[in-house]
């Protein structure tokens, strides 16, 4: 009740009172956090706050507030740097020793170790502990024997993970991975406390880790309250004494709170207020390109999109498909036309280039020209599907059919499939029921480029929906990932990047950017590639 | 009136076990719920496999509603994905939008009725008119229209409101939420009353009460609106249901945490341990509810009696 004037607070207060019956507390407002404290936007973790359960924005987001792992990513430039790692050995791309730093402990006291480590990697992958990131440590020896296709575990560890004494481990994988040591800023890899195994459901209610801040109070599904851990020892303390994350299920009751003075942060300004945001807020919005790329998958298990002659078709969709007009129009701007299979966020140096080149070029006569050369739409048309309960995804796929039909100029062979909801729309795609090209949203684990192309488009890859193939992709791949230079493997990974472009198994639309907003208590509001805020980095006052 | 009692509970189970399996049979068409959870990413299978074996969901349907059913009768509703059990988050959510129907329809009754009263008492002039213009103009605008509007307005514009309600949810804070919930229904029970009241005023025991001389306020109120009341209280009853399930869109609105909100997460997430549990209390609330009316027709009116 911030702002509320004396007298309607007082009428508020007494009709309540009248309904109540009882006194109601009409004197603390739940306006923005004091002392340093500042309050954000949050949403509903999907799973229990593990870190290899977790999966998604919002639960990560916390968990990059309470966990340091080996490395972690620069908020700034995405490289990968040494955290709780002193350095990751290796001589031949597969067998890694990592040393652990001095002086890492937990909040509640224990010493951050190398079993806190393996053992936090051990039960991450058991398949006894059904968590959703397990294939993250699919490249580690011993993982079938934990992880089992089918049947139950043989063992409880993995035999790739040996605990030297208490700062070393070794890691053995089961194929060269030169990025390897890279991917280790991803959440699912971060060490857990003995306290997480003695007991679980406590350690689920209140979470207890390594990182800036701890938490100090949690209500699921509404409210979770950090405040800075003045016994971290890291490089990156916090700024601010704590952060308050309070859920909302509509972020455009966020973005009024936010303007009203009631909430700090915003960490994703809803499209229907992105026209007024530049006056709401000025210079305190932030638009910037984040590790997230749209694109359009073609069916390849269906024979009419995989024949050959097709590719012509599918560049000629891509290129029938007007992408300036469309981020301009519908998306005012908040995605950025795309360009490859990568995103920006990636940087030169990670691998981000104008690979799609004139593919992803809107032009008429041209697209019509491949169209028909081609062969043309497999039965004259073509259905696009989507989950439609957020993101605008409907707008934008009525967009790109009007663009096609508008170059075929054959009247609506282009039409839409709306799917109600995120969960039907997942298992269609996994299940390969959709028959036409249908979208693929991809937020990247881990900055890297590897990270963009590997799992959605290397035959038989964990997210490759459409089930493409192509063995000359598979081996540059191969080579890219048994390549120790860095700047020479992702030379490797464009090279293969470079078929995806002759190819088009996947039409890249454009790349998301993050999107905040933030009150004038702040400064130094910064968003990292995964379009979370740098909430340590964050000044109160 | 003891054995309509009996009656009328037994009555319950039948509709009881339909509903809850045709909850069950919708929630169940939606689709798999397991490859929801893993977002963007396609399931590990045999991870996936594991999930679906503890969920039950490899086995047939009737097997699977038998043993929900089996399990709620023991007082486990189950456990949502974010590994919360479902009666915590019961135990959260009702109360909260407990509340926010018992601001909902306080309002309703107090200025639904009076309004209807005044407008009845007041047939043909401009205020009745200008009363019926107005409930139609609420019935007209959706719930989440008339919610923005009055959050922009109040919440943001004039800063008398916070735009949203804390997760304590007290009762002062609810107040716009509930005048918003309460808008329509309230248009109706106006209405009702209204046309109740015009057509009970020429009847005979109230021209008896006037030649008595009674007082006017005590012909209104003892005699005049005790009988108009019955098809009020036949909406009112039935509307407590609709209330706090019909919350979605104002809980959503005002970022309240109650059954709105996580039935809104449990269709959202394909989460079927939410949905039905949360349906199935719903659905008591509605039968104990229209009880309730039919109840209180025999205290509001003493000729309608119970075999």
């Amino acid at each position: 009740m911030r702002g509320a004037s004396q007298p309607t607070k007082w009428v508020a207060c007494a009709v309540a009172v009248v309904l109540a019956a009882s006194a109601t507390a009409c004197g603390g407002g739940n306006g923005a956090g004091g002392d340093g404290i500042l309050s954000s936007s949050w949403g509903d973790p999907q799973n229990p706050l593990e870190p290899a359960n977790t999966n998604e924005v919002q639960g990560g987001k916390v968990l990059d507030m309470i966990f340091r792992g080996l490395k972690r990513y620069d908020p700034e430039t995405g490289e990968a740097k040494d955290m709780v790692a002193e350095r990751i050995d290796t001589s031949d791309s597969q067998n890694f020793t990592v040393t652990l730093k001095e002086g890492w402990t937990f909040s509640n006291g224990e010493k951050v170790t190398a079993k806190s480590f393996v053992d936090a990697w051990n039960y991450a992958a058991h398949l006894d502990s059904k968590q959703n990131n397990a294939p993250f440590f699919a490249d580690i020896v011993g993982y079938e024997d934990v992880h089992p296709e089918a049947g139950s575990p043989k063992s409880k560890t993995m035999r790739g993970l040996v605990v030297k004494d208490e700062r070393t481990f070794t890691v053995a994988l089961t194929d060269k991975f030169s990025t390897w040591p890279e991917t280790l800023g991803y959440q699912a890899f971060m060490p857990l406390p003995q306290a997480f195994f003695a007991d679980r459901a406590a350690w689920l209610d209140k979470p207890v880790g390594n990182g800036p801040y701890t938490i100090e109070a949690y209500t699921k599904g509404s409210e979770m309250r950090l405040r800075r851990w003045d016994g971290y020892q890291g490089p990156d303390k916090a700024q601010n004494a704590g952060v308050d994350l309070r859920v909302y299920t509509d972020n455009n009751t966020a973005y009024q709170d936010l303007i009203s003075g009631n909430l700090d942060l915003v960490d994703d300004v809803p499209a229907q207020q992105l026209k007024n945001v530049e006056g709401d807020l000025g210079d305190r919005y932030i638009n910037q390109p984040a590790l997230i790329i749209q694109t359009l998958f073609f069916p390849f298990y269906r024979p009419e999109w995989s024949k050959p002659g097709m590719e012509k078709v599918r560049v000629g969709l891509s290129k029938a498909i007007n992408r300036e007009q469309i981020t301009r129009q519908i998306f005012q701007g908040t995605r950025t036309p795309a360009k490859d299979w990568t995103s920006p966020a990636l940087g030169e140096q990670g691998g981000y280039s104008d690979i799609c080149g004139d593919a992803c070029v809107f032009d008429a006569a041209e697209a019509k020209r491949l169209i028909e050369e081609g062969g043309g739409l497999p039965g004259g048309r073509i259905t696009l599907t989507s989950n439609v309960d957020t993101g605008s995804h409907r707008q934008w796929m009525d967009a790109v059919c009007n663009s096609v039909n508008n170059v075929l100029g054959r009247g609506p062979v282009c039409t839409v499939n709306p799917v109600g909801t995120f969960a039907d729309f997942r298992n269609q795609v996994s299940n390969a029921r959709v028959t036409g090209p249908f979208r693929s949203g991809w937020q990247a684990d881990y900055p890297l480029i590897q990270n963009f192309l590997e799992p959605l488009y290397y035959t038989g890859a964990s997210s490759n929906y459409g089930k493409f193939s192509n063995q000359r992709f598979d081996a540059l791949v191969d080579r890219a990932n048994a390549e120790a230079d860095e700047a020479a493997a992702v030379k490797l990974f464009q090279d293969a990047e470079r078929i995806l472009a002759d190819q088009m198994p996947a039409i890249p639309l454009w790349y998301q950017n993050g999107s905040a907003g933030y009150s004038e208590r702040l400064s130094e509001v910064k968003l990292n590639q995964f379009s979370v805020p740098v909430y340590e980095a964050i000044k109160v006052g | 009136m003891g054995r309509y009692l009996v009656r009328r509970l037994l009555q319950m189970i039948p509709v009881f076990i339909g509903t809850t399996l045709l909850i069950f049979l919708m929630v169940y068409a939606l689709g798999d719920p397991v490859a929801a959870l893993f977002g963007d990413k396609a399931p590990d299978p045999a991870t996936a496999a594991r999930i679906r074996a503890d969920l039950h969901l490899d086995e047939p349907l009737w097997k699977q509603y038998v043993l929900y059913m089996g399990a709620i009768f023991q007082g486990d509703f189950g456990t949502a994905f974010n590994g919360q059990p479902v009666t915590e988050l019961m135990a959260s959510a009702f109360p909260v939008t407990l509340r926010l129907t018992v601001v909902a329809v306080v309002i309703e009754i107090v200025v639904g009725i009076t309004l209807g009263v005044v407008s009845g008492l007041k047939r043909g002039r401009p205020l009745d008119t200008g009363l019926l213009v107005l409930t139609l103009v609420v019935i007209s605008v959706p719930t989440f229209v008339s919610g923005y509007l009055l959050q922009f307005l109040l919440g943001v514009k004039w800063g008398w409101i916070s735009p949203s309600v804390s997760s304590e949810a007290r009762f002062d804070e609810l107040l716009l939420p509930g005048v918003v919930l309460a808008l329509v229904s309230l248009a109706y029970v106006t209405r009702l009353s209204r046309t109740s009241i015009a057509e009970n005023l020429r009847a005979d025991y109230v021209r008896t009460a006037v030649a008595k001389g009674l007082p006017r306020r005590r012909v209104i109120t003892r005699h005049l609106l005790r009988n108009s009341l019955i098809p009020v209280v036949t909406f009112i009853g039935a509307d407590v249901g609709a209330l706090m399930g019909g919350a979605i869109v104002t809980e959503r609105i005002f970022n309240i945490h109650g059954v709105g909100y996580q039935l809104y997460q449990g269709i959202l997430r394909n989460n079927s341990p939410t949905v039905v549990g949360f349906v199935t209390i719903l659905v008591i609330v509605f039968l104990v509810a229209n009880l309730l009316v039919d109840l209180l027709y025999a205290v509001l009116d003493p000729r309608i009696r119970y075999a």
